[in-house]
């Protein structure tokens, strides 16, 4: 039987492998890696290093500097919602003050029981129908106090 | 004869429901055994008719919207595949004022074609531009687009054909198109439409732009958070590739070229150039000094032609219809048209494509319809996070790159965001230095310290403390990152802080606590 971070590391070398081929490779592959395990699990990075002849710390760098990478899993559902001026405009930052409220935690926060993790969002292109969040896939416009309670419930559900 | 409905799959239009209103009338097609079919197809961008259903009729498209699930089955009740009137019914498509005060020429088939066919793009005028520029020698293709006042449509405003001549008179092994697809603006959806609602136009422009400097190869770099332009962008692509507009030989010609997507994670200054090139090449984006320009040394150090979607996705109508047709619209040396991105709190928020020179006024009251609020408009920024907030005084502002630039403003990616009067401008003024510290490369000092101290100067403000000192730090703290910084995103920072502070100055000054009189 294999040990669970064998396994990880044989999926990520596959991935890797893959895409190494590609001209600037590095955020493909964290990209993929994400996708894959729904975030990059930090004994790949050093996989990565290897495969593109580049330094540990040039991989953790990157893997750091970009908002999107994790280093640990998000919860079930993903919540994102649009902090920026379009969204502002419209009442986002009470609406923004509200989902914390209604899922007791704070930005890049995920509740105790693993439903939802809350992030900031600056802009989804959709400033002619704010405020907008996403859920996971899911765009939304026009966004509400009480489309945003509803969203709090089905997601613990 | 088949009737077609068309239910948009622009992301505005799937926020609102219509992905649901989609189905169900699918639904109800099958139910009540219709002749029809559904055409998803990009928005016209008129966002507050969205989910906007259109029907084919002997006369015209006709719209109906907003539609939601519940009104299909009673629009269709009341004839909707005849064009039937219903309290959501908006008449002929094309007559609706608000499109018919456009000018679409970038824009000319998104909301209109299936974005994902090619015959549809071939029907409307699509890939004529390519057609041409094949008859003519790349050095004639840079000279129609120069010719034309093409200006970068990101928000630099650089002539698009003076950069193309660099490249093309620049030698190199490999040559490469990067389309600036990093639209991360607040106020800004205009290259998100583009790729969702007529991809192919983008494809060509690009494709264009290769023959015109040499280049075989393209990236579009986006956003992850515009996940369905990465998908009707890679689908376009195959269904290019598919049919010979990209590959080995576009169009059966002797030039080659190709495009891939590549996708940013979530770095706002990834859309300055040079940081986009290093995220492309696979590093932290950080901003690299200039020169060496990109058309020079961009892309793996090799000459890039790097352009904003909207820049490139203009090419193709200026090969087609000519430069002086293009350069016939516009004022001054704004030339052509520009979409412009009605957002925040208006009522008529969408795309609105218009020659350049229309006033902010005009745009915001007249075309906007003022706030959706219904309370009065206090201030609009022009140009996203990094531009200028303008008070109603200044709206006989022509848009237009150097009229902005001689109000101490941009005019950026041409979005305007809308702000009703229960706007505090100092919390806006917090807001943009706030925006700078999170999103600062760090490369350059001004903007990764001067952006935090900008945050703090702004609270003492707010908390009352030695107003007056703070007001001058604080000006003096925008002109070093003005005139010090590296790029935009430092450089620009101040347009809104300095812009707020000028033209709101109540804000910035609390009324002092009323002290009773003993």
């Amino acid at each position: 039987m294999q040990s669970a971070s064998t396994d990880i590391a044989s999926r990520a070398i596959g991935i890797i492998d893959q895409l190494k081929g590609k001209e600037g490779p590095l955020l493909p592959i964290l990209h993929e890696l994400q996708d894959e395990f729904g975030y990059v699990p930090p004994e790949t990075l050093p996989l990565i290093a290897q495969a593109l002849n580049i330094s540990r710390a040039e991989v953790h760098g990157v893997f750091t500097f970009y908002h999107d990478y994790r280093d640990h899993p998000a919860g079930r559902h993903v919540l994102k919602l649009c902090r920026a001026e379009a969204c502002q405009s419209m009442g986002g930052d009470a609406l923004a003050d509200r989902a914390r409220q209604l899922l007791g935690i704070d930005w890049h926060g995920t509740t105790a029981d693993g439903a939802v993790t809350l992030e900031p969002v600056y802009c989804l292109g959709l400033c002619a129908c704010a405020p907008a969040a996403m859920l996971d896939d899911e765009v939304i416009g026009r966004l509400d106090a009480e489309q945003l309670e509803e969203i709090a419930a089905e997601v613990r559900l | 004869m088949t009737v077609i409905f068309y239910v948009p799959r622009d992301s505005g239009a799937l926020a609102l429901g219509a992905d649901k209103v989609a189905r169900f009338l699918q639904a109800e097609i099958d139910t009540r055994n219709l002749d029809a079919r559904i055409v998803r197809n990009g928005s016209r961008g008129m966002y507050w008719l969205e989910p906007m259903v259109e029907v084919d009729t002997p006369n015209g498209r006709i719209a109906y919207g907003p539609v939601k699930a519940s009104d299909v089955a009673a629009l269709l009740d009341n004839g909707m595949a005849e064009g039937g009137v219903h309290p959501l019914w908006l008449g002929l498509t094309d007559h609706h004022p608000f499109l018919a005060k456009q000018t679409r020429l970038t824009f000319a088939r998104c909301g209109i074609t299936d974005p994902v066919s090619l015959e549809d793009y071939r029907a409307h005028d699509g890939l004529k531009g390519l057609e041409n520029a094949l008859k003519l020698t790349p050095a004639e293709i840079v000279a129609q687009v120069t010719e034309s006042g093409l200006r970068g449509r990101g928000g630099a405003g650089f002539p698009t054909g003076i950069k193309w001549k660099t490249v093309l008179e620049t030698t190199g092994s490999q040559k490469y198109i990067v389309c600036n697809a990093d639209e991360g603006d607040s106020g800004t959806f205009a290259d998100r439409m583009i790729m969702e609602g007529d991809p192919f136009v983008l494809i060509e422009g690009m494709t264009i732009a290769g023959i015109a400097v040499g280049a075989t190869k393209g990236y579009i770099y986006t956003r992850s958070e515009y996940p369905h332009a990465i998908a009707v962008m890679n689908e376009a692509l195959q269904i290019a590739r598919e049919g010979g507009v990209l590959g080995p030989s576009v169009l059966g010609s002797a030039y080659a070229f190709d495009i891939e997507v590549r996708v940013g994670a979530g770095a706002y200054v990834c859309g300055e150039e040079t940081a986009l090139l290093e995220s492309l090449e696979g590093r932290r984006g950080i901003v690299r000094a200039k020169p060496p320009l990109p058309a020079h040394k961009g892309l793996f150090g090799k000459p890039t032609v790097i352009n904003n979607v909207i820049s490139l996705a203009s090419v193709p109508v200026i090969l087609d219809k000519g430069a002086p047709f293009y350069k016939d619209f516009g004022m001054g040396r704004s030339r052509g048209t520009i979409p412009l991105q009605i957002a925040g709190n208006v009522k008529y928020g969408g795309l609105f494509e218009a020659a350049f020179g229309l006033t902010l006024g005009e745009i915001v009251d007249d075309i906007g319809g003022g706030t959706a609020t219904g309370r009065p408009v206090k201030a609009v920024q022009v140009g996203g996070p990094l531009g200028a907030y303008f008070p109603r005084e200044l709206f006989d502002t022509p848009f237009d790159y150097e009229a902005f630039a001689a109000k101490d403003g941009l005019i950026g990616h041409a979005g305007l965001v809308v702000f009703d009067d229960s706007v505090d401008m100092l919390k806006q003024a917090r807001f943009a230095m706030e925006f700078c510290a999170i999103e600062s490369c760090g490369k350059c000092t001004p903007c990764r310290i001067g952006s935090t101290r900008g945050v703090e100067v702004v609270d003492r403000l707010s908390a009352n403390i030695e107003p007056d000192k703070q007001i001058e730090v604080l000006t003096d703290l925008c002109n070093t990152m003005k005139f010090g910084s590296l790029c935009a995103l430092g450089g620009f920072t101040p347009y809104p802080v300095m812009s707020a502070l000028t033209h709101f100055p109540e804000d910035f000054r609390p009324a002092p606590i009323a002290v009773a009189a003993e």
